[in-house]
């Protein structure tokens, strides 16, 4: 969901190939120097390197309101969790670095428009309301799919993700607080949080990715134990515990298909407008642009100062060796 | 207005604008590690806001809130040091406003460690920690990329250049700190000018940078009046609260 539509490529069947099969099999942790298959490695640096991608993107979203957060406290606690996300970036380009590939490698990748990150940082952040939506809804998904990460094959990753999810669930927890207060405050501020959930509501569902039956490279990857549920499955989770907190809110969750199933013990609800998924997909959602944009102006901006601090580095070195 | 008082929003407000400043390049950065670095800065620095907001309000006794200081005073009511309000122009006006401010704010929190205010003191000792790790990482910086490339000493030459004028209005005194010296509240505030001075001309003769000579300083933002770019810092920063008067957040 952090990483969505991850390709795995074909899987090969030589001797090596069956054996490590039989490793992930018996739940034996892959580790950086151990033999993988090609398409696995290949796979995990997709999927790690946009989640790492989304967060690094998901800063802007939430970065938008820091300066206009409407209290001290609320100033600190926003910052304090964007700081959270740009730590995750690193932990996990870290994690990526481990399969042979470098941060910079993936940096450009992203500035390009090559490597995808998650389509919900697409969305604009418009009003406060929406920073709570965006901990509640966003984060809460992200949580769905990031707790089973913790026991992914790979070994880097799934420790990565244990410390990730430690932090998400406050991340989580504070944009439920903004919402709780934003409810039980004046009817403007009421109408600002329905808002923000008639607009968060449905990006939130596409967060889990395509139906199973549409989604073309899940099965490989839950072969290899780098995904641990399908998508549909992550969908009705996300939706039997959100529904509850919305009704608690008093908000109205926006889809008129949405009710109660006594027989499957869950929620009965909408499709989500995947045509809407795939043009976010392909770039053209409502800010694709504007963060691209804003991420390589961070970069381009930045030469300097990179270039600066090598050149000190080089010239200490040229001291060092006289 | 009460010298305790208004001392007390003098430093909130620095903080507090600096804190503004630096957590707007949150996800603009140039590196990973530098969006984490002036989150965390920032984040300490709004933290230090809240303590001095408290003890300006229970001082003034007038039953408002640290937020109601921060986001319902107007332009001339902040008492904010010019230098802290000066445009994020580039990542080398960031890095140098820092540093200018890091080099008078470790001096002073040291300072007031041995204030014979116990709140005051209190404050200074929890944030002198986080004050000595700033000025630790911006010093570095200013080296690094003073003694860098050609094209890092140039735009971190400018930002010296640009922002050292406004460096005196962090350590321009009148009655107030007059006043709170003669309490004991106080320190002997040559003693923190000596050490900013000490510590910018080493740490600029290490980076290769001209400190300018021409004596030209600006100050008033201790008594409210400020730069034109203030106004626009506190429309972006209080126009939530206002829009919405009665709110809680």
């Amino acid at each position: 969901m952090y990483a969505q539509l991850v390709e795995t490529g074909a899987a090969e069947t030589s001797e090596k190939d069956r054996e490590f099969q039989e490793k992930i099999d018996r739940g034996v942790r892959i580790e950086a120097n151990d033999w993988m298959p090609e398409g696995y490695r290949k796979t995990l640096i997709r999927q790690i390197s946009q989640h790492a991608h989304s967060e690094i993107v998901g800063q802007l979203p939430e970065g938008n309101w820091i300066t206009r957060a409407p209290s001290l406290q609320r100033k600190a606690i926003l910052l304090a969790k964007v700081q959270d996300e740009a730590g995750h970036g690193l932990y996990l380009y870290c994690a990526a670095e481990t399969l042979g590939i470098s941060r910079d490698e993936m940096t450009a990748q992203l500035l390009s428009g090559k490597a995808k990150y998650s389509s919900i940082f697409n969305y604009p952040t418009l009003t406060w309301a929406d920073i709570g939506a965006v901990g509640w809804l966003v984060d809460g998904a992200a949580i769905m799919n990031q707790v089973p990460l913790q026991r992914c094959s790979y070994g880097p990753y799934s420790r990565a993700m244990i410390r990730v999810c430690k932090e998400e669930s406050f991340h989580q927890r504070q944009g439920f607080d903004i919402m709780r207060q934003l409810c039980q405050g004046t009817d403007d501020q009421k109408a600002m949080a329905q808002d923000a959930l008639n607009r968060w509501w449905w990006p939130s569902l596409m967060m889990f990715g395509p139906s199973d039956k549409d989604s073309v490279h899940s099965e490989q990857s839950m072969k290899w134990g780098i995904k641990q549920n399908t998508n549909d499955e992550l969908r009705q989770k996300f939706v039997d515990q959100t529904v509850p907190q919305a009704e608690w809110l008093g908000l109205t969750v926006p889809d008129p298909d949405l009710a109660w199933n006594e027989a499957k013990g869950g929620y009965d609800f909408g499709e989500p407008d995947w045509s809407e998924f795939y043009e976010v997909l392909k770039g053209n959602g409502p800010c694709n642009r504007d963060r691209l944009a804003a991420r390589n102006k961070a970069w381009d901006d930045g030469a300097w100062y990179r270039d600066g601090l090598i050149a000190h580095a080089e010239k200490q070195q040229t001291i060092a060796a006289e | 207005m009460d010298s305790l008082v208004t001392f007390c929003l003098r430093m909130g407000d620095t903080t507090l604008i600096l804190g503004q400043q630096t957590a707007a390049w949150c996800g603009h950065a140039p590196v990973l590690e530098e969006d984490i670095a002036f989150a965390n800065m920032g984040l300490d620095l709004i933290g230090q806001t809240q303590l001095w907001y408290e003890i300006a309000a229970e001082a003034e006794g007038r039953g408002r809130t640290p937020d109601d200081l921060a986001f319902f005073r107007t332009e001339r009511q902040f008492l904010n040091a010019q230098l802290v309000e000066r445009p994020n122009t580039d990542f080398a006006h960031a890095l140098m406003r820092q540093y200018l401010f890091d080099a008078w704010h470790l001096p002073m929190q040291e300072a007031l460690c041995e204030s014979g205010h116990e709140a005051i003191r209190d404050l200074a000792r929890k944030s002198v920690k986080e004050v000595r790790y700033h000025i630790n990482r911006s010093r570095d910086l200013i080296v690094r990329l003073g003694d860098g490339s050609d094209e890092s000493r140039a735009k971190m030459q400018a930002a010296l250049d640009a922002l050292w004028p406004y460096a005196a209005d962090l350590m321009a005194t009148d009655a107030v700190e007059e006043t709170l010296a003669a309490q004991g509240v106080l320190p002997d505030l040559a003693r923190v000018r000596r050490a900013f001075e000490a510590e910018t001309a080493a740490t600029m003769a290490r980076a290769t940078l001209d400190i300018p000579a021409n004596g030209h300083a600006r100050t008033g933002g201790r008594t409210g009046i400020h730069t034109e770019t203030m106004g626009y810092i506190l429309a972006e920063m209080q126009q939530v609260p206002r829009s919405y008067p009665d709110a809680r957040w």
